[in-house]
């Protein structure tokens, strides 16, 4: 009777062992900005292919502990790493998506996509040079709008985020004055402002305070119907933020010339460009310690560049172009090894 | 299993050795009762220590970095790597002193009135729900702060505060800038609100076990309900209303996602109440999963050692306090 038993039990653990060895489950760590889409994904991944994913959208620096620590099979992260950090701790880096992150004003009688911005401006206004919603700047770009003479509120975010990373390198890039009192990244010393936390505090905050401006990722602008404004880019045209435009700036990027595809798409040239649009990347191990789960990782990014295009644009992110798509796949083909040597892909 | 031991007690009176042997063995699990509830004891003091322990070891690079400076300097640069704690530790006091300054007579008020001047059949259901209000989460009061309160406290409050309070000389300083709903004095008034509950109760309890014949001599000596309660309740009950209050200022010191709703979260210094700052355990909140370099994940650690360190010492002060409270006793009558 109780051989019988401890028999059974055996073999339901043999089963589930094995079961779970043939249903793996990835799991991955990191920014919350491309979370929709990664989710999405796994979604219909699952569905389709019976493997889940299972992704915690911690932020960009849980992310990238996790994976250095070796407790996700993969990271990802809004801010590159370096070439320099990538071989230190040995990890390889490619983009997944494109987005983009604009300002969100409350503003009585403005509609979304009215209010015009240059970068200076922009700058000025998070740095704390322009005040109220009547300076001359402002009402220059804006000749069309009657601006009201309040105070104006910053709003800005209180977590490190990858959302910040690119507004800010996007400042620096305008700016001298944000480059040398502020920089860039993840989280910064503020001027001025207050701090929300998340997409979501900032959005609270913008539409709570009036008079206020802040910057949040497009698609939740979008999905709360927030007053987004309008942006000028490097050429000097005005443009709208879209998937368009994301998608024009994107276009412009040298992933060929840039090394571990440390690239960052803030004021790219090119009349349609979005200037603050943003790459997210994923980071997996170099020498992964489960040669078959890096595979399954790698799988289903393969197949999400391939068949999660029309997801992607449904939910205003951009999916990588076809060209940059084949030499992320050569990057895995030639750099993630196994054990043995053997390439962990070989599709 | 019930029945060896009735006949084990059956036994006892009639057999010698085994009255004996069961006095043995019942000793035996005395001290085996006695060094297990003294293992439960001394493993929190484990884990206190443990907690200490990590902490300044987390802390130290940052104190090492920048020394005592840490406690005044009031940058917070990431980029830079430069940091100093000024800003939230003054933070984390202000806030608390607000939710006091706000909990302490309305809790007294509360005590008061349930104890003494309540209707019976009134006292019990006030009484739950009073109590009924700490158990609600912390985040719904930041919620409510952020999404009911902040907005209609910057229409009609903020700005009456302004036109009035805000153009007295010395204190007007303290209610300048744009009304924006969100800052020090709200999250100081959404703190209030959270520990009203813990420092009521307990001034109800301790109001209510004063003797009756105290308070009746009082009141036969012609004493009015005021009276009573100042000359004759509060100083028989000081040490528990002290203890009621440190709880609640205990909670305030350390709460955290109500406070990150509404206190703006900004590194700026400013006398204002009504500019946004930031507390010790909201700073933690925010920015401790993205943290990315050691030197800012080590600061936010030597913070959070602060603030152990400042509730450490106001603990400390209310326990000497009630000690010096208590030695004077004798003297006064």
């Amino acid at each position: 009777m109780r051989n019988r038993l401890v028999q059974a039990l055996l073999t339901l653990a043999a089963w589930s062992a094995s079961s779970a060895g043939l249903a793996a489950e990835i799991t991955g760590a990191g920014a919350t900005f491309p979370y929709p889409i990664y989710a999405k994904w796994a979604d219909a991944y699952k569905a389709q292919t019976g493997v889940g994913m299972n992704y915690q959208s911690i932020g960009s620096g849980g992310g990238i502990k996790q994976i250095k620590a070796r407790t996700v099979d993969f990271g990802a992260s809004d801010m590159p790493l370096t070439p320099e950090e990538l071989n230190k701790e040995g990890l390889l880096q490619f983009p997944a998506i494109v987005g983009g992150v604009v300002p969100v004003v409350n503003l009585e009688g403005v509609a979304p996509g009215q209010l015009r911005l240059t970068g200076r401006v922009l700058a000025d206004i998070f740095l704390g040079n322009i005040k109220n919603w009547n300076d001359p700047a402002l009402a220059a770009l804006n000749p069309d709008i009657k601006l009201p003479a309040s105070a104006i509120t910053v709003v800005r975010r209180a977590d490190g985020s990858g959302t910040t990373f690119v507004f800010t390198d996007y400042l620096s890039q305008v700016s001298s004055e944000w480059k040398s009192r502020v920089g860039e990244g993840t989280s910064v010393s503020w001027p001025v402002g207050v701090g929300g936390k998340g997409n979501e505090g900032v959005a609270a905050y913008v539409q709570r305070i009036k008079g206020s401006i802040g910057y949040i990722e497009y698609a939740y602008a979008k999905k709360n119907k927030m007053g987004h404004t309008q942006m000028q880019n490097r050429a000097g045209r005005v443009v709208q933020p879209d998937d368009e435009s994301f998608a024009a700036a994107a276009a412009n990027a040298r992933w060929d010339k840039a090394p571990g595809f440390y690239e960052l798409l803030t004021d790219q040239p090119g009349v349609n460009s979005w200037p603050m649009t943003g790459a997210s990347f994923i980071l997996v191990h170099k020498a992964p310690s489960d040669a078959a789960k890096a595979t399954a990782v790698l799988a289903f990014f393969d197949w999400a560049f391939k068949n999660g295009g029309g997801m992607a644009s449904e939910l205003d992110y951009v999916a990588m172009p076809a060209g940059v798509v084949k030499l992320i796949e050569d990057a895995w083909r030639t750099q993630i090894k196994s054990a043995s040597g053997a390439a962990v892909w070989n599709r | 299993m019930g029945s060896p031991s009735i006949s084990d007690a059956l036994t006892v009176t009639t057999d010698e050795p085994t009255a004996h042997r069961n006095t043995i063995k019942q000793a035996r699990q005395d001290v085996l009762f006695r060094r297990t509830t003294q293992l439960f004891a001394v493993l929190v003091l484990i884990l206190l220590g443990a907690i200490v322990v990590s902490l300044a070891m987390g802390a130290a690079p940052a104190f090492h970095k920048f020394g005592l400076q840490f406690v005044v300097n009031t940058q917070w640069n990431p980029v830079t790597e430069q940091f100093g704690g000024f800003v939230p530790i003054f933070g984390t006091l202000a806030t608390s002193a607000v939710a006091l300054l706000i909990a302490i007579p309305l809790s007294f008020g509360i005590a008061l009135f349930l104890t003494e001047l309540c209707p019976t059949s009134l006292r019990t259901p006030l009484g739950i729900v009073i109590e009924l209000l700490a158990a609600i989460p912390s985040i719904i009061y930041g919620m409510w702060g952020l999404f009911v309160f902040a907005p209609l406290f910057a229409e009609y409050v903020q700005p009456s505060l302004q036109s009035t309070l805000g153009t007295v000389p010395l204190l007007g300083s303290l209610f300048q800038g744009p009304p924006t709903g969100i800052g020090i004095l709200t999250a100081g008034i959404i703190l209030a609100f959270m520990v009203i509950p813990f420092i009521a109760a307990v001034m109800r309890d301790v109001f209510e076990i004063v003797p009756a014949i105290l308070k009746e001599s009082a009141y036969a000596l012609g004493s009015t309900t005021w009276e009573v309660v100042w000359d004759v309740v509060l100083p028989y009950t000081k040490a528990g209303v002290v203890g009621g209050v440190m709880l609640g200022l205990g909670r305030a010191l350390g709460e955290t996602m109500a406070v990150t709703f509404v206190i703006g979260n900004s590194y700026d210094l400013s006398m204002s109440l009504f500019s946004p700052g930031n507390s010790i355990a909201s700073s933690l909140a925010n920015e401790f999963a993205e943290a990315h370099s050691e030197m800012h994940t080590s600061a936010l650690i030597a913070l959070g050692l602060l603030l152990f360190v400042i509730t450490l010492i106001v603990l400390a002060a209310a326990k000497l306090l009630l000690l010096r409270v208590a030695r004077r006793e004798g003297e006064r009558t």
